[in-house]
């Protein structure tokens, strides 16, 4: 019986490892994608490099001010839900 | 809220009434909601919903779907390798990313991507629900999710590259 080879770096594509990214990121590639991902990622700077790029692209976008509720409403919205949560 | 409305109406009048009506809708509606969800999908899932009642009686109604499916990610060559290998600065973004002008460009950029996009980025980066939530609240699977927001990420990652850059 032979076992099978650890991945190396050029069982993925860069192409194929940018596309998968996100799924990276989410936690949703099966096992064996995501060791063929990270053999990808340590042979090649590029790849990394995007994914570090895609990690700073998600901090600065939690910075984009959301329409907030203000802060009696949202008071308001939290007892009422205490509330329904509670059974009354 | 309001942004999330716009993802389905055109006018801001419209998506802020439908964003009032949400409220009111969750005031009175509170036996709706069974506790499968948290209180913000819960929300958000009210303001979809009549965000798409009010886009169909403007009839502007664009459903969600993956038509946007470009390849924006970078270049490369038919053997899948990078013909042009990134410009490598994600370890020197981080005091030019933190101004206030790049989070106006954002919000900007993210105001002209597709529906789809626009709605998946909006809910998971800038609201920072879960990617379960975000199915839920949109009706859409898992993969669809990841799809549109991989698309949007990888722009606002080229717009940050050209700020970085300049």
């Amino acid at each position: 019986m032979r076992r099978r080879p650890a991945p190396s770096g050029h069982d993925m594509t860069c192409r194929q490892a940018v596309a998968l990214v996100t799924d990276y990121l989410d936690g949703a590639l099966t096992g064996e994608q995501a060791a063929l991902f990270r053999a990808h990622l340590a042979e090649c700077p590029h790849c990394t490099e995007h994914l570090a790029q895609i990690r700073v692209t998600v901090a600065p976008t939690g910075q984009v001010g959301i329409d907030d509720l203000d802060p009696l409403a949202r008071a308001d919205l939290i007892d009422l839900y205490r509330r329904w949560r509670a059974g009354t | 809220m309001v942004r999330l409305a716009l993802g389905y109406v055109r006018s801001r009048a419209v998506a802020e009434e439908v964003a009032q009506e949400a409220w009111l809708g969750m005031l009175r509606g509170l036996d709706g909601f069974e506790g499968r969800a948290s209180l913000r999908t819960w929300l958000f899932q009210i303001v979809v919903n009549r965000a798409i009642s009010a886009g169909r009686r403007e009839h502007r109604y664009v459903p969600v779907d993956d038509r946007d499916l470009e390849d924006d990610d970078g270049a490369f060559g038919q053997d899948g390798w990078w013909t042009t290998p990134p410009v490598h600065w994600a370890d020197r973004a981080v005091d030019r990313i933190a101004a206030r002008d790049v989070a106006d460009r954002i919000r900007e950029l993210i105001s002209r991507l597709p529906p789809g996009q626009r709605q998946v980025v909006t809910l998971r980066d800038v609201e920072g629900l879960a990617s379960s939530e975000v199915c839920l609240v949109l009706g859409i699977t898992e993969a669809n999710q990841r799809v549109l927001l991989h698309r949007a990420r990888s722009r606002i990652r080229a717009l940050l590259e050209r700020e970085v850059m300049t």
